[in-house]
């Protein structure tokens, strides 16, 4: 059996309303409005153990929520969750205790505490025993270049410095799943490669199943092989990367430098969908158009420095995928996407 | 995998309480403020009562004089122990919905967040009272004010009774605190609640005035609430209001409200949890 089943999992939220202004305050008072807000709606997947999953979707589409329920701190309506064998709300002790949680959000660290004082709370908290707790330490404190960090107050640390003590922190007691929440939210170019780089080494080297949620789709295209959209509240695609792609569009993107700037492009099968420059950028369908007809046909056409043939951005099928949906849930949900090149 | 003896099961509570007890050893100029603070407000109430004293013609004070100065002072020196606020780290966990994270820890919530306000509730006094009462007790004499001291205990058996009616009052202000917490469980805005409660503790244990200048039907009643176990009973038991032989039935009163509140707040909890919706999602 898979180690983590989600079944049809349903999570609603009631939001108090009230109309604006002085007279909405004050009727505010006496009767208050809520509306019904479905954060999760029919989510169902399954992921295996050593998996690298990662789960996007725009914001409030749902990913915390299921990354809550799923870590023992948020009790659905209705459906089923079992992570290793366990419901997560019902047997939260036994469950977080091997589970690895990481919020890019907020620190698990206590604020006012050197780092490394933190960790030993850690080790008290989960009860592991001093000499595994000391091999796995030292081991994070060298992969994530802990040890000039140990004895500052988590406070005084960088974001990036603070999110590799955090994951630190949500290893030390050696959990088989980790799940992190947008654990590279606000982080510089450097510290995200070095926490990529950790994620990945972790999830090939040990095994460790990790679910992460993110909004950077560098994240995703250098870490997952799998990847799960969600958009209110319900799964709209989940598969590899190329499998998103090809869901949302067949789209590819021919990229040109001109030899001359003004040069004219045009061609039935093909879309000048940018223009910078002597740099022009065209979007086509392969299976209307062969890419190396249109290249051929391009070429015959105008002096070319240089082209290129690639994928749109990741970023570009993703925001096609969150478009669709807004414009049209049942259909976007229902596997219509495709429908969606502009 | 984990059913090793209680002190194993305890480890976690223990450690918390070490690590933020050490932490707010730490906020020296807090602990230098509030004493200058609770200094003032000592002084105005003995000079109140004194004023009180001096004009009143009743030939039998409820308590002598030298026992309501040594009462408020004890009360001063106390006051970070009284369940009167929260501190504002918890409130804006709570209020950002951090309730959810502390869950993702493997541990009882309620006894994690007892051992929390136990720390909360004795490091500042411990890094305060020393200096409070030296200052009540060889200080004011100094200054040739003798009279508005903190006198030492009534007897030994006083001393001894007023230390084990402290770690009675210590658990029932503790049961008070994680109450307060668990209010913001309850609704975001718990400000309410904890001014409410602010003003009960202070009114109802002693704080701002001795219980037993209360008018004689308020006092039977005050002695049944909770709120006299945490300051008024002990610092009577030093000033010998209270006879040590009744300590018996002050620990019983403390300990039968820790065990009240403990399952009042545990029952809220599990109930607020139940229904807890984490902020954004």
């Amino acid at each position: 059996m898979a180690q983590i089943v989600v079944e049809q999992l349903v999570k609603t939220y009631q939001i108090a309303e009230r109309a604006p202004g002085l007279w909405g305050a004050v009727r505010g008072l006496a009767r208050r409005r809520h509306r019904t807000v479905r954060a999760l709606d029919g989510v169902s997947f399954a992921i295996e153990r050593g998996e690298l999953v990662g789960y996007i979707g725009p914001n409030g589409a749902g990913k915390s929520t299921t990354v809550k329920a799923l870590s023992g701190i948020l009790v659905p309506d209705s459906g089923r969750c079992e992570v290793a064998g366990r419901v997560p709300w019902r047997q939260r002790l036994d469950h977080v205790a091997r589970i690895g949680v990481v919020f890019g959000q907020r620190t698990q660290l206590w604020w006012d505490l050197p780092v490394v004082e933190s960790f030993e709370l850690l080790r008290d908290i989960y009860r592991v025993p001093p000499a595994r707790f000391a091999q796995a330490r030292d081991q994070l404190i060298a992969l994530l270049d802990l040890a000039p960090l140990l004895d500052v107050p988590v406070r005084q640390l960088s974001l990036g410095q603070r999110m590799r003590c955090d994951l630190a922190a949500a290893l030390l007691h050696a959990p088989d799943i980790l799940f992190l929440d947008e654990p590279t939210i606000g982080l510089d170019a450097v510290s995200k490669l070095a926490v990529r780089d950790f994620i990945q080494r972790l999830n090939r080297d040990d095994g460790v199943t990790v679910i992460l949620t993110t909004h950077d789709m560098d994240d995703i295209e250098a870490l997952c092989t799998r990847v799960m959209v969600i958009a209110g509240g319900k799964i709209l695609s989940d598969g590899t990367l190329g499998e998103l792609r090809r869901r949302v569009s067949r789209e590819r993107w021919l990229t040109i430098d001109l030899a001359e700037a003004g040069a004219v492009i045009d061609d039935p099968a093909a879309q000048v969908i940018r223009r910078d420059g002597a740099r022009v950028w065209l979007a086509f369908d392969p299976e209307v158009v062969a890419p190396a007809e249109l290249i051929r046909r391009v070429t015959s056409r105008c002096a070319i420095r240089d082209l290129f043939v690639e994928n749109p951005p990741i970023e570009t099928v993703v925001a096609r995928l969150y478009a669709a949906h807004r414009l049209d849930p049942q259909g976007a949900a229902g596997g219509a996407a495709q429908g969606a090149a502009t | 995998m984990i059913h090793p003896g209680a002190a194993s099961r305890l480890a976690p509570y223990r450690a918390l309480f070490g690590a933020r007890f050490r932490m707010l050893l730490q906020y020296r100029a807090a602990a230098l403020g509030g004493l200058a603070t609770q200094i003032a407000f000592g002084l105005i109430l003995i000079m109140i009562y004194d004023a009180f004293y001096r004009s009143s013609t009743a030939a039998v004070q409820p308590m002598a004089f030298r026992q309501v100065a040594s009462y408020v002072w004890l009360g001063q020196a106390l006051l970070m122990m009284l369940p009167w606020n929260v501190d504002s780290e918890m409130r804006a966990m709570m209020r950002s919905g951090g309730v959810a994270y502390e869950l993702s820890r493997p541990v009882d919530l309620y006894t994690w967040w007892y051992a929390r306000a136990a720390a909360q509730r004795t490091a500042p006094v411990v890094l305060r009272a020393v200096p409070m009462l030296v200052f009540a007790m060889v200080g004011l004499p100094l200054l040739g004010l003798g009279e508005w001291r903190l006198g030492p205990p009534a007897s030994l058996a006083a001393a001894i009774g007023f230390a084990a009616a402290l770690v009675g009052a210590l658990a029932v202000a503790c049961a008070f605190s994680v109450l307060l917490y668990i209010a913001w469980i309850w609704t975001l805005a718990a400000d309410g609640i904890v001014t409410v409660a602010s003003t009960a503790v202070s009114m109802l244990s002693g704080l701002l005035i001795p219980l037993p200048l209360f008018p004689d039907w308020a006092r039977t009643a005050l002695r049944w609430l909770p709120f006299a176990g945490i300051l008024d009973q002990p610092a009577r038991i030093y000033t010998g209001h209270i006879a040590s032989g009744e300590l018996a039935a002050v620990l019983a009163r403390q300990l039968g409200w820790t065990a009240v509140l403990i399952a009042l707040g545990r029952r809220l909890l599990a109930r607020g949890l139940r229904r807890v919706v984490v902020q954004g999602g």
